[in-house]
């Protein structure tokens, strides 16, 4: 999945000369926790976070001179260069540079404008879609062994039941590089024909799973 | 003490079957209906067939595009109808589909007229409960939502706050999102986890939108729980949530899918829950609503052992404030197990024996406890203190 499909489009901006208190503004108006700065091209020339702006705030417990540095220029706290990505850049690859630089947020640049924003928060609704756990269904664990083919293998009991898949996810088992566990979310109130298809086929079940005693 | 209450029945409520194969059995409620009769608590004269309901009716839920589609599904073609959720495995096509959905609405009508008319301090449907049917899609062996047209019509016609509890084992889905934003509806669905279970939703922080936020209620209890933690939770959170919404009736969806037996789902119930779930839904009845109870079926998928006891102590509750105990009548075991596939059962208990023993029990128990709290943060200051004591 590309990045433009789940970025936002509506991206609230500021210019470097623009006050620090004007950015608090947007970020509690908007609900938002960051806000790209950009140049009158709309190149992306840095990001504030709503901690860099709690950094620069003055303490709550004074209330002398220092309130006077919320109409400092954003350009003064913002952070820069900016970690950005592409449209066409896949969501796998925002995930991996959120996890590796600790950050929860991308300009999306394209010809070198700004275009959109990806947060941490639209990642996690992708991952959501992607467990299929949105859509009304059973969920069913299977343990295989980790070997080709054996997906379709086991995809078949589905498509035979006539059942409708809505998600597969692709587990380790523990750490035995030997076995895999297949989550499958299947668009049905009763899987017990699956359930049945696939022991009778040789297949361990993970879920259900049969504690306390056999129920099938 | 003879209480007026009223059994709603007609042979033609059997007629909403899908397949011989399919789960979902209305012969479970004869063999309730014949439970009832054979024990003594039920009389001809508390039996009233129901009515048929209108398109109209069927409409305060349902779009008229998936009402034509119900109604012609036999001569549709497979692709346009799937977008309906109709085809499929779970709710397949089946011959005068839309007379038989549509009974079973004027059958929970009639329930509702009973009580909220003629003046019936009681009435139960047992065909009714179909609690996955949504706006303009079958479901979860659900065609027609009757549970969410009652509420809504006893809205219009009556203009009184409807508390809707669900204790089906599958989260109450449909009847949820029907009223999400509608404050004067509350929605109370107890029931497994969607971790594993159809739907899926129903998660604690489901709580309605809008000007409904706050009126939905939803307590997922993990897989394998058993009586002691379902009874308590289930009874803290039902008064709790009565006491803050101050319902003026009250309506009960009672699946009966919750037990051990239950070939679909995970919970592990006796029919110790069956005693207690109604006995609460009375109790809260008397206190705010004057009486006024409306119980219905839903699921419940061992027909033989399960269901038939379940949904009689609804109606024993109803009748006489307390459930029934010692041995079932013997010739209803007698006449019925012929034909049963399993050993029918001889208590309205389950013997100790049958009753599995979980491992995880307390974990088990922490955890629902904790979506209890969860659950009731927002509704009372005494959440947590006093009521709930652990």
């Amino acid at each position: 999945m590309h990045v433009e499909k789940i970025m936002n489009q509506n991206v609230i901006t500021l210019g470097p000369s623009d006050s620090i208190e004007k950015a608090h503004q947007l970020l509690v108006n908007h609900k938002i926790r960051h806000i790209p700065i950009v140049n009158e091209d709309y190149c992306v020339i840095g990001i504030v976070s709503d901690r860099d702006i709690r950094d620069a705030s003055p303490s709550i417990l004074t209330n002398g001179p220092e309130k006077e540095v919320l109409g400092k220029e954003i350009s003064t706290i913002m952070s820069s260069p900016v970690i950005t990505a592409h449209p066409l850049d896949f969501v796998e690859e925002v995930a991996r540079i959120f996890y590796d630089r600790e950050i929860a947020c991308l300009p999306v640049v394209s010809n070198e404008k700004l275009v959109g924003v990806i947060t941490e928060k639209d990642l996690l609704y992708t991952l959501i879609q992607l467990t299929g756990t949105h859509v009304q269904g059973s969920h069913i664990e299977v343990k295989v062994p980790h070997r080709p083919g054996i997906l379709p293998e086991v995809a078949s009991v589905f498509g035979n039941r006539g059942v409708n898949i809505s998600s597969v996810l692709v587990y380790p088992f523990n750490n035995d590089p030997d076995y895999k566990i297949l989550v499958f979310r299947v668009q049905t109130m009763n899987p017990l024909p699956i359930i049945r298809d696939l022991r009778d086929a040789g297949y361990e079940l993970m879920w259900p799973n049969n504690i306390p005693e056999p129920r099938l | 003490m003879n209480k007026n209450i009223k059994f709603i029945f007609d042979h033609s409520l059997l007629n909403y079957r899908f397949n011989d194969e399919h789960p979902f059995n209305q012969k479970r409620v004869i063999l309730t209906k014949e439970l009832l009769k054979e024990s003594g608590q039920l009389t001809e004269d508390q039996i009233i067939p129901p009515r048929v309901a209108s398109d109209d009716e069927i409409a305060l839920i349902h779009d008229l595009a998936y009402i034509r589609a119900v109604k012609s599904a036999n001569r549709m073609a497979q692709e346009d109808l799937i977008k309906f959720g109709i085809g499929t495995e779970d709710t397949p096509v089946f011959s005068n589909m839309h007379e038989a959905a549509a009974q079973i609405v004027g059958a929970t009508l009639s329930a509702v007229e009973a009580v909220m008319i003629d003046g019936a301090q009681g009435a139960v449907n047992f065909a009714g409960g179909l609690h996955h049917g949504f706006k303009q899609k079958a479901s979860g062996f659900c065609i027609y939502n009757d549970a969410a047209i009652a509420i809504k019509y006893i809205r219009k016609k009556f203009d009184l706050k409807v508390l809707y509890v669900d204790t089906d084992a599958h989260h109450g889905d449909g009847v949820q999102w029907a009223f999400y934003d509608d404050p004067k509806v509350c929605t109370f669905s107890i029931h497994e986890t969607g971790r594993y279970l159809f739907p899926g939703t129903g998660n604690v922080n489901e709580r309605g939108i809008k000007e409904g936020h706050g009126f939905s209620f939803n307590l997922p209890i993990d897989a394998f729980t058993q009586d002691e933690s379902y009874i308590s939770i289930y009874e803290n959170a039902l008064r709790e949530i009565a006491d803050f919404f101050q319902p003026d009736v009250i309506i009960t969806q009672n699946g009966a899918d919750s037990h051990f037996y239950d070939p679909l789902t995970h919970l592990s119930g006796s029919m110790a829950i069956y005693e207690k779930i109604p006995e609460v839904a009375l109790e809260i009845s008397k206190l705010y609503c004057d009486g006024k109870w409306i119980a219905l079926g839903g699921g419940g998928y061992d027909i033989w052992r399960v269901v038939p006891r379940a949904w009689a102590q609804v109606w024993n509750v109803m009748k006489d404030e307390h459930p029934l105990h010692g041995d079932l009548p013997a010739t209803w075991t007698l006449k019925w197990q012929k034909e049963a596939p399993v050993t029918l059962p001889l208590t309205w208990h389950d013997p100790v024996e049958e009753i599995p023993v979980i491992p995880r029990k307390i974990e088990i128990e922490e955890k629902n406890n904790g979506t209890l709290m969860n659950l009731l943060k927002y509704t009372n200051k005494k959440s947590g203190s006093t009521r709930i004591g652990m």
